[in-house]
């Protein structure tokens, strides 16, 4: 390293720090950022099986079924449009129930099901997840 | 009365900050060109004789100048009389927000904060910590710092240059400005609501902790502390005075701002973990990465600032971290509040609230960066040194946590931009744990070996031999996690082996030494950098040892959990202050004959508003922790259980209040050391 260019040095070294930090961060975003489906996504195309995604809607009425472990369960998501059903083995949020908005993270099986590893729910009724928002308001206007 | 004489006190502060505003440019326009002549270090004499000279008579030439016309005095009324008003205004910020803890206390229904955020029959410490438990008083909580950092500059900063404090108390009262504005036009606090309601809607359950009284006031302090960072380099460029005397004025300030933040983050991280009930420690949540962001690049200043101060170097790169480290507290101020975000903490859902920010965002931002181009040209380029060298090694610091921090940043921003383009992305940790350990445990590489290095110029050679005992620390460390869980992941291997290392190498400083001579700031650096050690492997050990059972559990049953055997008798109704509940009755025991120990994990329902909410249990061993949660009823009488066993996670935050302890040893040792102000590198390596 020259003496006198240190500055130019050290300024490039600060570029190639911001440059790498962009690749790394958007390579991985590419490969694991989960997307956002709604059950009528599914319906149109095909979802990736091998990386986890999110799939939000609407717990459908009378859905939900409770295995003989009596930690798993099974229930619909819908948004109005189409259903997708569910499985889960673990605690639920405290506000997830039948005719509720939900957001389960997970993956897509090769059935069209979908494995869920955690389950988000709105926290009171004054919040509400704006892709639940945005993905109920047909729903929601159904039911009514 | 009380809203009224909040919401004058407010607007008088504002004023003030117009005020003081308007002195500090008149000041600095009066005493232009600067007549100050500082007797620069001896050490700096390295300029050629010919610029010195025909910079004393320049300097001469303007004081005879200024003395004709009486400018300079105009200008030195002026200085002396800013202090007083940056002090004033912090009083009246301070009244300002003690009239709003006040209607809070009382519950005054008239006035609509308390109505929206409150209720009578509330716990009077959930009262107090719901003033700030809302968009409005959050925002009042946070410029009540700001203008108290602006009155703790003009009470105890006696080493600026004079100039440059007058700048500094300008930029700050800038930024206030801003700040006052959005609240008194956009957020105001102390609205009333005629007739006043009979009884408030409550405050959100889940903010209804100790940890909510805790965690945010001290993140505050972190982050709007930052602004003094800002300020000073803002003030520091108006005045080119960039150079060691100023990093040593703004050392302290960064280190008491950063003390908080680390404070801050640890308490906000434990909060999650024992309050959402998930078992994790850091989410990656849009909220936590708003926290860490201002922490790495205050990390990353803190480092800079010694090499500026103690070596007259990296004086650009300082100031640029100075700014990001504000940038970054005001854009998570902005993601945290606009509402843009999913998360408990996004309170303001009006989207002019939100536009608001952005554009003081942008305006200081913008504004910062354009004033460093137009003088960046001004300020020299500082001392040089090798590559392999402390300096080299706090570059290098600087630089992978710039990587980290734009990695967390770009993380946290795609999704808000992928869903202007329409698209609904989440960004959790599969992306943030791939990209950033593997650059975290190369820093802590660089933070063992760093210490090890002498200034200026090294031996490659001679660090290696220095790092022996952290090589086999490091062979250790990632061997017993190889022995005891070999499919943890390389993470947890490199962990623990890293910690190991760091945790060798951060106590090396003090070998050699005589410890009562030792001067605070080294065991500073010391306590810090092994707290760092003891977090990570705190975070390897949970991360490779943890042990998990779900179970519907029937009553009468025994579940192993790890090393402990954990009865289920059943569970019991529970009434708190303002809840009704379940509690489950767990007894836990190590082997046939240990001491037993009861959890007794919780669901709670809330009257008003109507929520539940999952309390864990937890109970602390010297070597983890055990934490159970209660979940739904099942049939057949059985309950939902999921209960952990979470070998040494207390570290985690055993060794974040070690790094601010080390922070503090440092502090005082700065503050006390000033006095006799004097680079601590003589007589070393020269």
């Amino acid at each position: 390293m020259k003496a006198k260019h240190q500055r130019l040095w050290l300024g490039l070294a600060a570029l190639a720090a911001v440059i790498g930090a962009a690749v790394l961060a958007l390579s991985a975003l590419q490969d694991q950022a989960a997307f956002f489906y709604a059950p009528s996504d599914v319906q149109r195309s095909a979802p990736p099986l091998d990386r986890g995604v999110r799939l939000g809607g609407m717990v459908v009425e009378g859905s939900i079924t409770r295995a003989a472990d009596g930690v798993s369960i099974a229930f619909d998501v819908t948004d109005g449009g189409a259903t997708v059903p569910v499985r889960f083995a673990g605690i639920t949020p405290d506000l997830f129930r039948e005719g509720s908005g939900v957001v389960a993270e997970g993956r897509f099986q090769q059935d069209g099901s979908f494995v869920a590893d955690n389950i988000l729910a709105k926290h009171d009724e004054r919040y509400m997840p704006p892709e639940i928002a945005g993905a109920m308001h047909k729903s929601e206007s159904l039911e009514q | 009365m009380i809203a009224e004489f909040g919401l004058a006190a407010l607007w008088l502060a504002a004023a003030l900050a117009v005020l003081q505003l308007a002195m500090a440019a008149l000041g600095l326009w009066f005493k232009r060109p600067p007549i100050t002549v500082r007797a620069e270090p001896v050490e700096a004499l390295s300029f050629s004789s010919e610029e010195e000279g025909q910079h004393l008579a320049d300097a001469s030439l303007r004081v005879d100048k200024l003395n004709a016309n009486g400018r300079g005095d105009a200008a030195q009324q002026l200085f002396a009389s800013i202090r007083p008003v940056a002090i004033v205004q912090g009083l009246l910020v301070i009244a300002s927000f003690g009239a709003l803890i006040a209607l809070f206390v009382r519950s005054d229904m008239s006035a609509s904060l308390v109505v929206q955020h409150s209720h009578s029959l509330k716990p009077m410490l959930y009262k107090v910590t719901g003033t700030w438990g809302n968009h409005e008083g959050s925002m009042l909580l946070w410029i009540t710092i700001l203008a108290l950092s602006g009155a703790a500059i003009a009470l105890f900063e006696r080493r600026l240059r004079q100039d440059t404090l007058i700048a500094t108390l300008g930029a700050q009262a800038l930024i206030a400005i801003g700040f006052y504005a959005f609240l008194l036009f956009s957020s105001n606090p102390f609205a009333r609501v005629l007739p006043a309601a009979p009884e408030g809607l409550g405050l959100n359950p889940l903010l209804q902790d100790p940890g909510l009284a805790f965690h945010p006031p001290p993140l505050y302090v972190g982050y709007v502390g930052l602004s003094v960072a800002f300020s000073f380099a803002v003030g520091a460029l108006v005045t080119r005075d960039v150079g060691p005397a100023f990093a040593r004025a703004m050392r302290p300030w960064v280190l008491l701002a950063w003390i908080f933040l680390t404070i801050g983050i640890a308490a906000g991280s434990y909060w999650a973990y024992y309050e959402l009930g998930w078992g994790g420690w850091w989410f990656w949540d849009p909220v936590e990465n708003a926290s860490l962001m201002p922490w790495l690049a205050a990390t990353a200043l803190l480092h800079s600032v010694a090499v500026l101060a103690t070596r007259d170097g990296l004086r650009a790169w300082t100031i640029v971290l100075a700014l990001v480290a504000f940038a970054m507290s005001m854009l998570g101020t902005f993601l945290v509040r606009s509402g843009i975000l999913t998360s408990v903490h996004a309170f303001a859902v009006d989207p002019t609230r939100g536009t608001f920010i952005l554009l003081l965002l942008a305006f200081y931002i913008g504004g910062a960066l354009a004033l460093f181009a137009a003088r960046i040209g001004a300020v020299r380029q500082g001392k040089l040194f090798e590559p392999v060298s402390r300096e080299g090694a706090l570059v290098v610091n600087n630089l992978l946590l710039s990587v980290i921090l734009g990695i967390v940043l770009i993380g946290t921003l795609y999704p808000i931009v992928a869903q202007w383009m329409g698209q609904q992305i989440s960004v959790g940790p599969p992306v943030f744990n791939k990209t950033t350990v593997p650059i975290a445990l190369a820093l802590f590489v660089v933070a063992a070996a760093g210490p090890l290095l002498r200034w200026r110029r090294d031996e490659t050679r001679a660090l290696v031999g220095r790092m022996k005992w952290p090589i086999a620390a490091f062979i250790l460390g990632g061997g017993v996690v190889l022995a005891l869980a070999p499919d943890a992941g390389i993470f947890p291997i490199l962990g623990l082996g890293v910690a190991a290392a760091l945790g060798v190498a951060s106590l090396a400083p003090l070998g050699g030494r005589n410890l009562r001579r030792t001067p605070l700031h080294i065991y500073g650096m010391v306590i810090a950098h092994l707290g760092v050690a003891v977090s990570i492997a705190g975070m390897a050990s949970e991360t490779a040892f943890s042990k998990e059972v779900l179970v519907a559990a029937r009553p009468g049953q025994s579940y192993a959990v790890g090393p402990f055997d954990i009865a289920f008798a059943g569970v019991r109704p529970t009434v708190g202050n303002n809840w009704t509940g379940v509690e489950a009755v767990l007894v836990a025991r190590k082997g046939e004959d240990g001491r037993a120990v009861a959890l007794n994990p919780q669901q709670r329902f809330f009257a008003s508003p109507p929520t539940e909410t999952s309390e864990a249990a937890l109970s602390t061993h010297w070597n983890g922790q055990l934490y159970a949660v209660i979940g739904q009823r099942a049939d057949e009488g059985r309950w939902q259980l999921r209960l952990w066993w979470k070998p040494f996670v207390t570290l985690i935050w055993y060794g974040a209040l070690l790094i601010a302890l080390g922070g503090l040893a440092s502090l005082i040792g700065r503050v006390r050391g000033k006095r006799t102000a004097k680079p601590e590198v003589r007589g070393y390596v020269r």
